[in-house]
């Protein structure tokens, strides 16, 4: 009788805790299509960019990501909408001084060119990536997105899509941190 | 005006169905026939009161009337008639009215045809499908108000999405709808029995033809989403193990168990408190379904716009019919009392094994489905679990399933012969054996899965028909006497036969496409050709072709086979993607050749990205695809077949005559 009691009250609990896994899914900072990085926790993509002919800063390789304290790594284009729209983002943060990279993804020159100097140029360096190699070496499934990458040339923080305002304190902030760490 | 009477339509429905959850049940409860009675016409009233709003919303899409926001969002004054109808559900508003438009039907379907219930089961039942309404009622109308309207409305609407604009939406969801929102008449059966705290071979004698209906849907509903996926996603493949695919095929694999074990409660008044279980569980898994789908836990190619909140609201549903059902089944399940006992083999024994494998096999889809959420929430990362998980989990089981499906209908009641039973099946068995060393000979050099699946197969259609031969006495009677019997025997033998040879040509499809299916992806310049599987597609021409709503670029295969004369045309495909001004979305539509054993599949892509006037061209040979649909189509047949029989709706065993012998103490 005891075993049937037992018995009968397992659906029971079964069901309580995959519903409890519901509700943790329901939580709205949550975001299923959201895609990790294959990247995280390991070390930057070996890649090695030239800089943009008529660009007044220099290429950008893996070796750059290293010894130079925290880096954010954005993968841009001057084609994209998105990216223009998060450049003031990226701008202030590059003025409050955190370290900005930029890899300049399937673009002409005179295009980017123009680009940096209509909206400014925040970048410390910057890779041409005509062919577009080292998005794939990234990993990214279009542009912008952002990496942050720690002393050691280790990938920390990936950000998929534009960083609105709001995303700096809650996202790119803290994972910054972590990367001092 | 209108929208507005549809959304009040929808509001006295929840009243009614208000009246009807609680006063035909505490009558019931108080032995009150004359509150008991309420029951039948408030269920008839709901489902009048339903139908109202889903003709008024049906209406309002098809006079394009934008001023109401859904029509907007999902319907545009461009398309054609079918698809203004069909947007009507091809969102989450609209199909959320279907869903309880369903729900009120089957309550109304009790209310009218199960008139040898017995009064108070009868009224518990339409009771419990009230609570139901309740829940997805109000869930309508707080949550998801499909007359909402919109002001100022637009010129036009925004249009439906362009991979619903298919007759497969006129279809699909009402099919599959009625499969699983079917099930919750079987939920509620079980629900109200254990109120009464009674379960026994008339119960389940009631409970069948529902199940039946609802399984019937239910396979024919996932097939139709499985075809309508393979020729509209343009991807050559039929079943992805998406999300919401396991969903639907999840309450499948428990209400096919649940069928099963039906007929050993009723023919044996045993396995009882199992069968409750599976009778709860199917609608739960239903339910969850809809929970998973709308709330946007898990990530898949069919999202309804998410809301959090919608979510939240299905979930506390969920925690009330299922924890509470649950919670009644853990309260009186342990005191219903075991029922026969049989031997380890017997056709009660092969029902057991039937249900645990199946039972199991749901468990797996189940554990896949959601270990990515599982996971995540413990803090592991994500991950997702695709095709090589079912292929190491689902398919092992569902060999020894088929092997025990072929003997399973010899088998007798209480205890089988296990040598007599071989003996039986020795002609079966040496077919399937044989079958298999033909497969291994004609497959030189592929993996052993297609191999055994070709012995099995042949030894469920072997085993399958034996038992129907020896039943009619084929060659050992007169032809004449082999007739009288063939004809003689009940539907739902026939049922079975049918039901299980149709699985047979299911799985021959599943196992042939999976198999060997082949495929060659090029960018091909009008002119050049591809050559696969025997057929040569000479790529003809690409030509703009202009639609109600859409223009395409459709291309145009001229598919030849080698033959004694020369070349022979088999025939021409003529692919096409489609652009939807107003969405702005391109979809591809499959050419499809049918040869009866395999698909003749083109697909056009995008022009070539760095190869100028050429296209990117996929075609696929599909091999015994076709079998998939008419297995599928079979077994519903089967289902229905049985459904039929004359058994199921008269001489039902009358409670009070049999009560002595098989009553349930209630309490």
């Amino acid at each position: 009788m005891a075993l049937r009691v037992l018995l009968g009250a397992l659906p029971l609990a079964i069901f309580l805790a995959a519903a409890a896994f519901f509700l943790w899914g329901l939580n709205p900072q949550r975001d299923p299509s959201e895609i990790p990085s294959m990247l995280i926790g390991k070390e930057a993509p070996a890649f090695e960019l030239g800089p943009i002919p008529g660009a007044d800063r220099p290429g950008l390789a893996t070796a750059d990501l290293k010894g130079h304290g925290v880096t954010l790594v954005n993968i841009f284009a001057s084609w994209c909408i998105p990216c223009r729209a998060e450049h003031g983002v990226l701008s202030k943060l590059a003025g409050d001084g955190v370290r900005l990279v930029g890899i300049d993804y399937k673009d002409k020159p005179a295009d980017v060119l123009k680009y940096l100097g209509e909206l400014g140029n925040p970048y410390e360096r910057l890779g041409a990536d005509t062919a577009g190699r080292a998005g794939i070496d990234w990993g990214i499934s279009g542009v912008p997105e952002t990496f942050v990458v720690d002393d050691k040339g280790r990938v920390v923080y990936r950000h998929v899509g534009p960083i609105a305002p709001n995303q700096v304190d809650d996202e790119i902030l803290p994972a910054l941190e972590q990367a001092a760490k | 005006m209108t929208p507005e009477l549809g959304l009040f339509a929808l509001i006295l429905a929840l009243a009614v169905a208000l009246v009807q959850g609680s006063v035909p049940v505490i009558g019931a409860a108080r032995g009150k026939p004359g509150w008991m009675a309420v029951a039948e016409p408030a269920a008839i009233a709901q489902f009048v009161c339903v139908a109202v709003a889903f003709g008024t919303l049906i209406w309002a899409y098809v006079v394009s009337d934008f001023t109401v926001a859904t029509v907007a969002a999902n319907s545009n004054s461009t398309i054609p008639l079918l698809y203004k109808i069909t947007g009507a559900w091809g969102n989450h508003e609209g199909s959320m009215v279907l869903w309880v438009q369903i729900l009120t039907l089957f309550g109304a379907a009790v209310a009218l045809f199960g008139r040898n219930l017995p009064p108070s089961l009868r009224a518990r039942t339409l009771g419990v499908q009230a609570w139901i309404s309740i829940g997805f009622l109000s869930f309508t109308i707080l949550t998801s108000n499909p007359f909402a309207r919109v002001f100022p409305p637009p010129a036009d609407g925004n249009d439906l999405n362009p991979l619903l604009q298919d007759p497969g939406l006129a279809f699909h969801p009402p099919m599959l709808y009625t499969g699983y929102v079917g099930f919750s008449i079987v939920f509620a059966f079980a629900v109200a029995a254990l109120l009464e705290g009674r379960v026994d071979a008339a119960w389940a004698r009631w409970v069948r033809p529902w199940t039946l209906a609802a399984w019937c849907f239910l396979t024919a509903g996932i097939a139709l989403g499985s075809w309508w996926a393979y020729y509209e996603l343009g991807w050559g493949g039929w079943w992805f193990w998406d999300p919401v695919e396991n969903i639907s095929f999840m309450p499948w694999l428990v209400g096919t168990a649940l069928l099963h074990s039906a007929i050993v409660v009723e023919k044996r008044n045993a396995l009882k408190a199992w069968t409750i279980l599976l009778a709860i569980l199917t609608f739960s898994l239903s339910l969850i379904g809809t929970f998973v789908v709308r709330s946007g836990l898990i990530t898949s190619v069919h999202s309804f716009a998410v809301d959090p909140s919608r979510g939240l609201y299905i979930l506390l549903l969920l925690a009330v019919a299922i924890g509470g059902s649950l919670l009644l089944f853990a309260i009186r399940a342990p005191v219903l009392k075991p029922g026969g006992l049989f031997a380890p083999v017997s056709r009660e024994g092969g029902l057991v094994l039937n249900n645990l494998l199946l039972a199991t096999a749901a468990a797996t889809v189940f554990i896949g489905t959601l270990y990515p959420l599982f996971l995540e929430a413990l803090g592991g990362g994500r991950v997702s679990v695709g095709p090589p998980f079912y292929n190491l989990t689902f398919v092992p089981l569902m060999m020894p399933l088929v092997l025990v499906m072929g003997a399973g209908l010899l088998l007798p009641w209480k205890r089988a012969d296990l040598a007599g039973l071989l003996g039986r099946l020795k002609v079966a068995l040496a077919l399937a054996v044989a079958a298999a060393l033909v497969a291994l000979w004609l497959y030189d050099g592929t993996p052993i899965m297609p191999i055994l699946w070709t012995g099995l197969i042949v030894w469920l259609v072997a085993g399958t028909l034996t038992e129907w031969a020896e039943r009619v006495r084929l060659f050992r009677a007169p032809l004449a006497e082999s007739w009288r019997r063939a004809r003689l025997l009940p539907r739902s033998a026939y049922g079975a036969t049918v039901a299980h040879l149709g699985l047979a040509i299911a799985i021959a499809g599943m196992v042939g496409a999976g198999s060997f299916k082949q495929e060659s992806v090029e960018a091909l310049s009008p002119g050049q050709s591809i050559d696969l599987a025997g057929y040569h597609y000479l790529f003809k021409d690409v030509e703009r072709v202009q639609g109600p709503n859409w223009v395409a670029d459709q291309g145009t295969f001229e598919v030849t086979r080698p033959g004694p004369n020369g070349a022979e045309l088999v025939t021409t495909l003529q692919p096409q993607r489609r652009f939807y001004p107003v969405t702005r979305r391109n979809t591809t539509e499959a050419a499809i050749h049918t040869t009866g054993f395999a698909d003749l599949y083109a697909v056009i892509g995008d022009p070539a990205e760095n190869k100028a006037g050429a296209w990117v061209v996929r075609i696929y040979q599909e091999p015994m695809v076709p079998w998939l649909w008419v297995g599928a189509l079979t077994m519903m047949l089967g289902g229905l077949l049985s459904l039929s029989d004359r058994r199921l709706r008269v001489g039902a065993p009358r409670r009070a005559v049999r009560a002595p012998a098989l009553v349930q103490p209630a309490e």
